[in-house]
């Protein structure tokens, strides 16, 4: 290693060089023009990408009922094993099932989207845009079927959802 | 004498009467099959186990040919794969492609060998015919016959294992369907192997039936406790909960073959299990520790000196736990008054069931135990009871209420000074109990059952016991140690080297020489 100079060992000429900068930035952005990239969340609200994976969803068919039909390929596709299916016998045979309980524990998915992929009836899908849970208990983030379906509205829990989706 | 001959380069001796899929099979060769069952007839109709014979134009069916010196085979050449894939065509055509909610998928016939030979695009452009669906053939069998490529095993089951004749095929063509005959149901005691053997999904139990997937399953090898037989099984469980059980073959026992009394037997493993040991305080039984609820039972011990312990025992637990529980009551304890008591018997037929319901009537006695219990010497026990002489009775697996009567043991609750109860599940004059200990089930712990022909056989540990429930061997070791002794095992092989070395029947026997299929002493003297 090449031996330091005098004014390399002082550090003196550095930083000063570093406070330039910073004082640039800070008078730039008082005065001129704004480069800011500190978003005020949540008074301001925040874009996302038309891809991004937020809180998942269940669909439903034409009928009203829900798409899923319990074949269990997202719980097992699931790396945080966080799906919890309950299949009943469905009433119409060619059907064959239907999640009687659907449950996906939010807190431990890592919303990797892996169950939308192995999803063979796009019945899930995690695209609300909904990206900030928000509860005072755990069990609240045990999001039952009718919740994923719409039918009920989060009571125990706040939900920030992007504009754009 | 035997026959000579190669299959796939490899030269084989095969028995005089075997066909060419049973050689291979014997010589861990496989072919497959849907229709063929080593168990049951040549049916012939699947057409999945063609080969190729040297010297023959066409390809044959294994299952049917039966061997011959010289003869060579052929099981994956060209002409056998494009056979093969050509007959998995034919199956599949009506065959509906809705494997994600079928129950049958991750252990379908049709799903391993598509993938195995298969792996072709369909080429069929018509509207696939359309069956019934969920048919409950019987109280347990559900029936799709979509999904049916009619190999029949479930019709030869029935006429030629349980010779019920229940099950039928009508009709001709794409109408042909299994079902059973007019008036019948689908309802003898062995009808669940009929969904076993189902290499597809077109039987499938009512119990099971969308309750999880199988891959999530694991299997353990065990022994079904339900009657004196011992059929092997494998316990299919997930998560510290069983969700079936299924036969394993052993032909010595069971062939491949369960009752259904033993299939649907696993529930008790799953509820109503005692899950703390127990004390009485007041009227009501308070969770407690096992150290106090051991030395509950030992100061009652000391109180009243051995001779006023009763104990009452079902042959339900192992031979570990019978030997430990043996010397516990005669070195230990030191009582007469230990009775083995059986229950009522149940059913029998001349297949599987026996009439005596309990795993180890057998391996109990030859570990010590005394013999099944006379109505005379039950009677002599309540009256040792009542007269004052016991004053601490230890029921052990044992229905309480049915063996002496609700009254008698609400008495009893009063009368004796310390009644305490070991037993897996909730049972009848559990809640009189002044100390309850909660044992592991067969399906948490390790040991061997000696079944009525005299073949000890193998329990695996499948989970790790519920709640604070221990195996009855550690409960027994933690009560001599209370009392006094030396006893240390670390498992229950420990145990067993024990009654190798003090029971001469048993003399040598490891779980090594156990294995899966068992060990019969008979057989060996």
């Amino acid at each position: 290693m090449q031996a330091l100079t005098f004014w390399q060992k002082i550090y003196l000429p550095e930083i000063l060089r570093g406070m330039a900068v910073t004082t640039r930035h800070f008078v730039t952005n008082l005065f001129g023009q704004r480069h800011t990239v500190t978003q005020q969340y949540p008074e301001q609200p925040t874009q996302v990408s038309e891809r991004y994976r937020g809180r998942h969803r269940l669909m439903r068919k034409e009928d009203g009922s829900p798409r899923c039909t319990s074949c269990m390929l997202c719980a097992t596709s699931c790396p945080a094993l966080c799906i919890h299916i309950q299949a009943g016998e469905h009433p119409d045979p060619t059907v064959e099932k239907f999640p009687i309980a659907f449950t996906i524990d939010e807190l431990r998915c890592v919303f990797c989207g892996l169950c939308v992929e192995a999803c063979p009836c796009d019945a899930i899908r995690m695209d609300t845009g909904i990206f900030a849970l928000a509860a005072y208990k755990r069990d609240h983030f045990l999001y039952p079927r009718n919740l994923l379906l719409g039918d009920d509205l989060p009571t125990n829990i706040a939900e920030g959802k992007a504009p754009n989706h | 004498m035997a026959k000579k001959l190669t299959i796939d380069g490899k030269e084989i001796t095969a028995r005089d009467d075997a066909t060419i899929i049973q050689a291979a099979h014997e010589a861990g060769m496989t072919i497959p099959h849907y229709c063929y069952h080593p168990k049951l007839s040549i049916a012939g109709n699947c057409r999945m186990c063609l080969v190729e014979l040297e010297g023959r134009p066409k390809l044959e069916i294994s299952c049917n040919t039966p061997v011959a010196d010289n003869m060579v085979v052929f099981t994956n050449s060209p002409k056998v794969v494009e056979g093969r894939r050509g007959v998995l065509e034919f199956l599949l055509i009506n065959h509906p492609l809705d494997c994600p909610i079928c129950d049958q998928a991750g252990e379908c016939g049709l799903q391993d060998y598509y993938m195995q030979h298969g792996l072709y695009h369909s080429r069929f452009q018509e509207e696939k015919t359309h069956g019934r669906k969920v048919v409950h053939l019987g109280p347990d069998v559900v029936f799709d016959s979509e999904r049916c490529i009619l190999c029949t095993r479930c019709v030869r089951f029935c006429r030629e294992v349980t010779q019920t004749n229940e099950l039928g095929l009508f009709q001709r063509g794409d109408s042909a369907q299994i079902a059973t005959f007019p008036g019948k149901q689908l309802d003898n005691p062995y009808a669940g192997n009929t969904v076993d053997i189902c290499p597809v999904g077109a039987l499938t139990s009512q119990d099971f039936r969308f309750k999880i997937r199988v891959w999530f399953l694991r299997e353990t090898r065990s022994v079904c406790p339900g009657c004196a037989r011992g059929c092997n099984i494998n316990i299919h469980h997930h998560d510290g909960h069983v969700y079936r059980l299924k036969p394993r073959q052993n032909d010595e026992v069971n062939v491949t073959w369960m009752c259904d009394a033993g299939r649907f037997g696993y529930t008790s493993i799953n509820v109503q299990r005692l899950l703390q040991p127990q004390l009485r305080q007041g009227d009501a039984l308070q969770q407690t520790t096992w150290p106090t609820a051991i030395a509950q039972m030992v100061e009652a011990v000391q109180r009243h000196g051995g001779q006023a312990v009763g104990i009452v025992v079902a042959p339900q637990g192992t031979n570990e736990d019978s030997y430990l529980l043996a010397r516990l009551a005669s070195a230990v304890v030191q009582t007469t008054h230990v009775v083995l008591y059986p229950g009522m018997p149940g059913d029998e037929d001349t297949f599987l069931i026996r009439a005596d319901k309990n795993p180890n009537t057998r391996g109990a006695q030859d570990m010590g135990l005394p013999a099944p219990a006379t109505a005379d010497q039950l009677t002599r026990l309540a009256q040792a009871i009542d007269q004052g002489a016991v004053k601490v009775l230890y029921a052990i697996g044992v229905d309480l209420v049915a063996a002496f009567g609700a009254e008698t043991v609400a008495r009893w609750a009063t009368q004796l000074d310390c009644l305490i109860v070991q037993a897996s599940n909730q049972l009848p004059g559990c809640e009189h109990a002044h100390v309850v200990f909660p044992s592991a089930t067969y399906a948490e712990r390790d040991g061997t059952f000696t079944n009525f022909q005299g073949r000890v056989q193998r329990i695996n540990a499948a989970f790790a016991p519920r709640g604070e429930a221990l195996p009855a061997w550690q409960i027994y070791t933690r009560l001599a140690q209370a009392l006094g002794q030396a006893w240390s095992y670390a498992a229950a092989e420990n145990v067993l080297q024990d009654i190798a070395e003090a029971v001469p029947a048993y003399a040598g026997l490891s779980y090594a020489k156990i294995g899966d299929l068992g060990w019969s002493f008979t057989h060996e003297s």
